[in-house]
């Protein structure tokens, strides 16, 4: 029996069809969109096609799509370059607590430059409050940046809301929707948004590609300087194959998605019931119905992240977490200290992320699995009964 | 990511659980970073004669302690403080560099058993 994967928002595995469709641009059809030979306007011709499918999924013109290397780059270009493009019009950038390293430190970048960021709290739930966007706001602020949904605990923020917002003060407003762009539909006018990423091996395509959309007619300085691909923002020679499984990826995904989302919603909320139902002292993270469809993520009190992955693991179940001990950093998921989870409870989080290929067996395995892997761990735990002298306010202060 | 060693340390870990009435007890560690280890032991004769453990923390942190409470046993308390972290890491075949020091409590747990066991000693 193989592996049974929960992990659909590390990465996913590639369709056959899309697969199928890069296949030739590797050997037959090679050739530089920009030599003007039949081989070099032949690869032209696909690039443009993929764009077009590209900006058919978000709601968007061709001419919109810019394509870039992942997910990462897609939102490093938002943010340094919509912020560095825009400066005339103030200094300020705004941020929230939800969002990915990818926007993160790239906004930190720009602190280091003598820029002002402001760093969005969120509620217990995730939420971006639009309230506190109205009041973080001022003239001086250039961008303002929210995650669509959270690949770490599900939720869905109000883009509409706050990129209102944000137009209202003259801000450009880009939003990450690499986590959501194979799960939930996304359209840019609806959501008036300036900006949007997202990354092909999220919705089943290949890595290696990715997108931001970028309204017609919004300045922004390229993160890569070089030749005129990209309509000039972003040089270098297109990887061709990759961009042409994500054009393929991105048509399935406009023609799947509705079934999709409603198959992954309702394993999901199998999943999340039976492990609130089966474990005692776990705790649903995220919002509890503006949610991922496919993400079901908890904290299990008294015991440790990775070591509850590595148990799961040895029965073939493959999941993540936030906990600082699965962390290369050694440090707990911010996400989750930002949303007011204690810094111990932190430690056991757990996060199953569903997609196509999971079935109902799957779940029901899962369930019988995860709740004999808690009760393993809990029984080698010291704090089995109860968290004793540890309070809830307690932070991490390393010995040295 | 970890040696074979190590994992079979932390799929069937030796010595879990707490010695009634221990000699001496240990406990290193802080749930809010990641690791806490609790370490119990059993002393006759000047030798330790059981150890048992209870452990929060990763799959690393939890096969330190079980070694930790193997290598003990039989070996007396001079020879049990001279346990060190390298040792432990060693013995499962290696710990990744970045849990050397976060994960790697046990030999320190020990220290802190055999310590409390002498300080009951002179108390009584």
């Amino acid at each position: 029996m193989g592996a049974r994967y929960f992990d659909y928002m590390a990465t996913n595995p590639m369709r056959p069809e899309v697969l199928e469709a890069m296949m030739p641009f590797f050997r037959e059809r090679y050739g530089n969109p920009l030599s003007l030979y039949e081989l070099g306007q032949n690869a032209k011709g696909a690039l443009e096609e993929a764009r077009s499918k590209v900006a058919q999924l978000v709601g968007a013109k061709p001419q919109e799509m810019i394509f870039t290397s992942s997910g990462a780059e897609a939102n490093n270009f938002a943010i340094k370059g919509l912020a560095g493009a825009h400066a005339k019009k103030g200094r300020h950038i705004i941020v929230s607590k939800m969002e990915h390293h990818s926007i993160l430190n790239p906004a930190r970048a720009l602190e280091k430059e003598g820029f002002a960021v402001t760093f969005l709290p969120v509620d217990k739930n995730g939420l971006v409050d639009p309230a506190v966007l109205e009041k973080a706001i001022t003239n001086e602020t250039s961008l303002v940046s929210v995650i669509h949904a959270s690949p770490e605990v599900g939720t869905i923020e109000p883009i509409k809301e706050l990129a209102a917002i944000a137009r209202k003060n003259g801000a450009l407003f880009h939003t990450d929707a690499v986590a959501s762009a194979g799960y939930l539909p996304l359209d840019v006018e609806a959501l008036g948004v300036d900006a949007m990423s997202i990354s092909a091996h999220e919705f089943y395509g290949p890595k290696g590609a990715a997108a931001l959309y970028l309204k017609g007619g919004t300045r922004i300085l390229p993160l890569i300087y070089g030749g005129i691909q990209e309509s000039g923002r972003r040089a270098g020679t297109e990887n061709i194959p990759a961009i042409v499984g994500m054009g393929k990826a991105a048509e399935l995904t406009k023609a799947e998605l509705p079934e999709r989302a409603r198959r992954l919603a309702q394993m999901r909320d199998r999943l999340i019931s039976g492990v609130l139902e089966k474990i005692e002292n776990v705790y649903l993270t995220g919002h509890p119905a503006q949610r991922l469809p496919g993400l079901a993520s908890f904290c299990v009190a008294f015991i440790e992240g990775e070591a509850m992955l590595l148990m799961l693991a040895a029965k073939g179940i493959y999941a993540a977490s936030g906990s600082a001990c699965s962390s290369k950093a050694l440090k707990a998921s911010p996400v989750l200290l930002s949303m007011g989870v204690s810094a111990q409870l932190a430690q056991g989080s757990i996060v199953f992320s569903l997609g196509v290929e999971n079935t109902g067996e799957d779940i029901e395995y899962a369930l019988g699995e995860f709740p004999a892997a808690v009760k393993r761990l809990r029984e080698i735990s010291p704090y089995a009964g109860g968290w004793g002298k540890v309070k809830e306010t307690d932070q991490c202060i390393p010995k040295n | 990511m970890y040696s074979e060693k190590l994992m079979d340390h932390f799929t069937n870990p030796r010595n879990v659980g707490e010695i009634p009435q221990a000699d001496g007890v240990g406990e290193e560690g802080n749930p809010t970073c990641g690791d806490v280890m609790k370490i119990t032991i059993k002393v006759e004769n000047g030798r330790i004669t059981d150890a048992k453990f209870r452990t929060f923390g990763c799959g690393a942190a939890i096969a330190v302690s079980s070694m930790v409470t193997e290598m003990v046993k039989g070996k007396t308390l001079e020879e049990a403080m001279s346990i060190t972290k390298e040792a432990v890491a060693d013995a499962l075949g290696g710990l990744p560099p970045q849990k050397m020091h976060c994960s790697n409590l046990g030999a320190d747990a020990l220290r802190l058993a055999i310590e409390d066991y002498k300080k009951k000693g002179t108390a009584k």
